[in-house]
């Protein structure tokens, strides 16, 4: 039988397919083909085989500090959110009074962009440094927790969120019924909770290390790098490569190929990992 | 509802592509656009672009890159279609990567206009970037708390006016017994901050490194200009690298900021520091009177303010003045069309020559020009660009060129800029911050 | 009783955390009203005789930013954006899971691994492309939106059709109704609770959106976060009191859209989640 929703196709998929072949796929082809050369338009690129991907790593560390400190960044912010999401949802199922309230608190940050939350950590962080004479720029230390706290602020309350959609989710006889089993407070979070939430777990890792990795727009506003390169994560660093030094756009995008390749595989080890371990359950 | 939807959608569509439409239609017409490197100019040149358009009919539009941002900024715009059509390079080293979008200017009025015509950038025989504004940078001060400290009983220096330092030696002597007496003479420290915030370190990375690297290749050099020689040197030794951490060192050891915090710093903090009389020296140029001039609760007087030679104890620094030279020349884009190109070059000549135009750049933007079509008398009236004028016009002095322009690379900058961050801050060892300069160097420039 | 101590103790906690919370926003706020140079050195005072300058930094960070225009560009590029990643990939998505084939699954799956793939990768061929297509503008802007929305949107929308019984669809189709009505009339309604949370997901990410529409439209064109980041270095210098003013602005409508319609945005991104 002919499907008759067919001839709507022009209605239906042509306006989604052709903003995002603008949008994405031919730019995503065309910057797969432009880190393998030399270019300062699109229109003068001339090949240079691998030399982009040697470059990348052999001109100056940068590229490799930057990877190191954003894994690094990424590790810490990641066991750190989704811990103190996971202590709150717990809190907030229970029946503490103006749960509610606390909810809309504890989202809020979320809502705000990454440019304001980097300003606005910055006058906080250095206004308690001011009083020990250092600054946010002092060492790259106190950049790196720096964005942590912020990453922190701003994504816990939304991992919050979805870890109590999750709890809510869970059929009050299974833990009803493991109480009357005689399993304590910290058996049944290990035995009950933990193993129903493994969605809100694989989605809240998922959100949370994808968005640790490409965090761009709060390093910029925050640490803009410094000192030194030091708080340089991936993102920005594949900017400053691509748009402040000439002759390196191709080295530029070379970088951005192979942080893509990065991110792809992890988010997908991640995924299958985790969703593995919802099946066992 | 049906319908609705449908016609909805198309109208969407229709407006899309209108628009896009619309807008490839409108690149017939000549058009000036303008990408403007000053930031603290941004606000007069959108005035005077609208007197322009009033005066003449024709629209200039005005973009201002952030500070630090303009080699960024050009990048992304130069390849749009509706690119920049008057752009900035900052020399030779800056025309080397725009070459490309430098349209050959020799039979423009704007370069008869010249006095020197050795200023301009030039390949061959053609003629590619005009400079527009002669600057010059060196310790400003505060005349008022120097003849306080002058005053004093006490004091180590043999000296009795700012205008007789002439060394480091007496630099140092003057500047580390004020110290002493801060308290006395109602200061927070001599310099103030050494800002070395990310886009804020240009006065140390670029300005104070011109003066040792200059000497370096006046002793090395093979050209005759020393900008043109640095240009050609595939490496530096950084000779001088103990007198440049000798000043620097004098900087931050007796300003008024803990070192710790300078990285934190910008330059206009340093310039309200000066403003309030907080610090009594500063190292800028004559662009920054109208930061001074602009910080409320200003307590330095117009007449007060002075500028010094950035002395460091080179060797042959006796009657040495102050650094004059330019990093700011116009560009024509090859690429506009051509109605487009002799607009943008009836603004800058209009901007240059009419009545109207030399207004605002001796009076709001405060230029110097190397332009004959301004007269001895239509030069800036703030006290800083009278200095510069002053040191011009010294023959018994010898002032010191921007040789900086020969700089290998924006990134050459900013590893020194950094390394310098790290060497106040304790991170580093005054010698590896001498191994970045030269290792950077000869890496930017292979 | 044990249990109500433990309440009140956890009451106690989430108290704190409540207030650290809300902390940085409101030290924001009291430093919008303190002259510039009284704030880097001590954010946690509030503003005395000496240091309170009333308005100052709001009318003059407005007037420097161009904060209305940056308010409205960005209220124009999110809600127009919004409307249509919901519109289109809504029925993009019914389409290619109702409709099998090669070329329908091969779109999902693209759709679907665009939403892993970093901004960087296309940053620059992306701006290149928008402005070789004359799309460099506030209205192009919303179809450079549309498809990079596109991959999340398709794919929440594509989870909730394939729980939606197909009878339905059929009953409409035998009652006359053409596909396009189908569509609008029967299956668009059952889609809301997921398109609110679309349309809240991508609101979220576009209003705040910095890099994609400062190189696409920045120079042109300021949005809230351009106008923001603009202020540390456009205008020779970094005026505190300004920024802080700004931040506070550019806060206000976040809170408002908040308050308004948090009931949908908490229950949106919960089950955004559990969908996905």
């Amino acid at each position: 039988m002919r499907n008759p929703a067919k001839r709507y196709f022009f209605i239906f998929v042509l306006p989604t397919l052709l903003a995002f072949l603008i949008a994405f796929v031919i730019p995503f082809i065309l910057g797969f083909f432009l880190s393998f050369t030399e270019f300062t338009t699109v229109n003068d690129a001339t090949f240079v085989g691998f030399s982009n991907y040697i470059k990348a790593f052999s001109d100056d560390n940068s590229f490799l500090n930057a990877l190191w400190f954003t894994v690094s960044f990424a590790i810490t912010s990641v066991i750190s959110i989704n811990v103190i999401a996971f202590l709150l949802a717990l809190m907030l199922t229970r029946t503490v009074p103006a749960t509610k309230f606390f909810r809309t608190i504890f989202f809020m940050p979320n809502l705000i962009g990454g440019i304001v939350l980097g300003y606005i950590w910055q006058v906080i962080i250095n206004g308690v440094l001011y009083r020990f004479n250092y600054s946010i720029t002092s060492s790259a230390t106190f950049g790196f927790w720096g964005l942590v706290i912020l990453m922190n602020w701003q994504m816990i309350g939304y991992m919050m969120i979805i870890y109590i959609a999750g709890i809510q989710n869970i059929p009050t006889d299974i833990i009803e019924a493991s109480k009357v089993d005689g399993a304590g407070t910290f058996t049944t979070l290990r035995k009950v909770i933990i193993p129903s939430v493994m969605p809100s777990i694989t989605i809240c890792l998922f959100l949370t290390i994808t968005n640790s990795f490409k965090l761009f727009d709060s390093n910029l506003s925050l640490t803009a790098g410094a000192p030194g390169n030091k708080t340089q994560m991936v993102a920005l660093d594949i900017y400053n490569t691509f748009y402040s030094r000439t002759g390196f756009e191709g080295v530029g995008q070379a970088k951005a190929v192979i942080f893509f390749i990065i991110v792809a595989i992890i988010a997908l080890a991640q995924l299958k990992f985790t969703r593995g371990r919802e099946v066992e359950h | 509802m049906k319908r609705k939807l449908l016609s909805l959608l198309t109208a969407i569509f229709c407006v899309i592509s209108c628009f896009s439409l619309a807008s490839c239609g409108e690149k017939e017409k000549s058009q000036v656009y303008f990408l403007n490197f000053k930031p603290e100019s941004a606000s007069v040149y959108e005035k005077l672009a609208k007197e322009y358009e009033e005066e003449t009919g024709i629209k200039v539009k005005v973009v201002t890159a952030a500070a630090n941002n303009y080699e960024q900024t050009l990048k992304s715009e130069i390849a749009k279609n509706d690119a920049p059509t008057i752009f900035q390079v900052n020399g030779p080293i800056g025309y080397n990567s725009w070459k490309n979008y430098c349209l050959d200017i020799k039979d423009s009025r704007l370069y008869s206009f010249l006095s020197d015509k050795d200023l301009a950038i030039t390949e061959g025989d053609g003629v590619y970037a005009i400079p527009y504004v002669v600057e010059g940078y060196g310790i400003i001060y505060n005349d008022a708390i120097m003849k306080k400290y002058f005053a004093l009983p006490d004091k180590k220096s043999n000296l009795t006016d700012a205008k007789e330092i002439d060394s480091f030696e007496s630099l140092k002597t003057v500047v580390e017994d004020m110290t002493a007496k801060k308290e006395q003479l109602g200061i927070k420290g001599v310099f103030a901050s050494t800002s070395l915030s990310s886009g804020e370190d240009w006065r140390w990375q670029t300005h104070l490194l011109n003066v040792p690297l200059y000497y370096e290749i006046l002793e090395k050099g093979k050209k005759p200009d020393a900008t043109l020689s640095l240009l050609d040197a595939n490496e530096i030794e950084f000779k001088y690298a103990d007198k440049f951490s000798g000043i620097f060192d004098l900087y931050t050891n007796n300003s008024t900021t803990a070192k710790t915090l300078l990285g934190s710093k910008s330059v206009a903090d340093s310039m309200a520091e000066f403003a309030l009389g907080e610090a009594a020296m500063v190292q800028n140029g004559n662009w920054a009177w109208s930061q001074i001039a602009g910080v409320k609760g200003n307590t330095v007087k117009e007449s007060d303010i002075k500028m010094l030679p950035i002395y460091m104890g080179i060797e042959g620094e006796k009657g040495q003045g102050i650094c004059i030279g330019t990093e700011n020349y116009f560009a024509i884009n090859k690429n506009a069309d051509e109605a487009s190109q002799k607009a943008s070059l009836d603004f800058l000549e209009w901007l240059f020559s009419s009545k109207t135009g030399k207004k605002y750049v001796t009076e709001y933007l405060g230029f110097i020009t190397p332009f004959n079509t301004f007269t001895e008398s239509e030069l800036p009236n703030d006290p800083l660009a009278k200095e510069i004028a002053a040191y011009m016009n010294n023959d018994s002095i010898k002032n010191i060129p921007w040789a900086f322009s020969a700089f290998p690379s924006e990134n050459f900058k900013k590893d020194v800029g950094s390394a310098l961050l790290d060497y106040v801050q304790g991170a580093k060892k005054w010698d590896e911050v001498k191994k970045t300069v030269s290792d950077s160097w000869k890496r930017e420039r292979g | 009783m044990k249990e109500k101590a433990l309440n009140r103790l956890l009451f106690i906690i989430l108290l704190f955390m409540a207030l650290v919370f809300i902390f940085p926003v409101f030290i924001v706020l009291i430093n919008s009203f303190k002259i510039r140079f009284s704030i880097a050195s001590n954010p946690f005072e509030f503003p005395n005789a000496d240091t309170f300058t009333g308005l100052e930094n709001y009318t003059e960070g407005i007037k420097n930013t161009g904060f209305f225009s940056a308010f409205g560009w960005s209220l124009f590029i999110t809600v127009f954006s919004v409307a249509a990643i919901v519109i289109f990939t809504s029925m993009t998505a019914w389409y290619i899971t109702r409709v099998k084939g090669f070329f329908n699954n091969l779109l999902y799956y693209a759709l679907v691994f665009s939403m892993i793939v970093p901004f960087q990768m296309v940053m620059f061929t992306m701006s290149k492309t928008a402005n070789v297509l004359g799309l460099d503008n506030p209205i192009g802007i919303i179809l450079i939106y549309l498809g990079f929305g596109a991959g999340l949107s398709v794919f929440m929308f594509s989870g909730f059709i394939k729980t939606v019984p197909l009878g339905i669809e059929e009953a409409a189709t035998i009652d006359g109704c053409n596909t396009f009505q189908v569509f609008w009339k029967v299956v668009f309604p059952i889609l809301k609770p997921t398109a609110i949370t679309v349309a809240i997901l991508n609101t979220m990410w576009i209003w705040n959106d910095y890099l994609l529409p400062y190189l696409v439209i920045g120079n042109d064109y300021k949005t809230i976060p351009i106008a923001v980041q603009y202020l540390k270095g456009g205008y020779g210098s970094v005026d505190m009191g300004a920024l802080m003013a700004m931040l506070v602005l550019s806060i206000i409508p976040v809170v408002i859209f908040y308050l308004l319609s948090q009931k949908y945005i908490i229950k949106g991104v919960a089950s955004g989640a559990v969908k996905g």
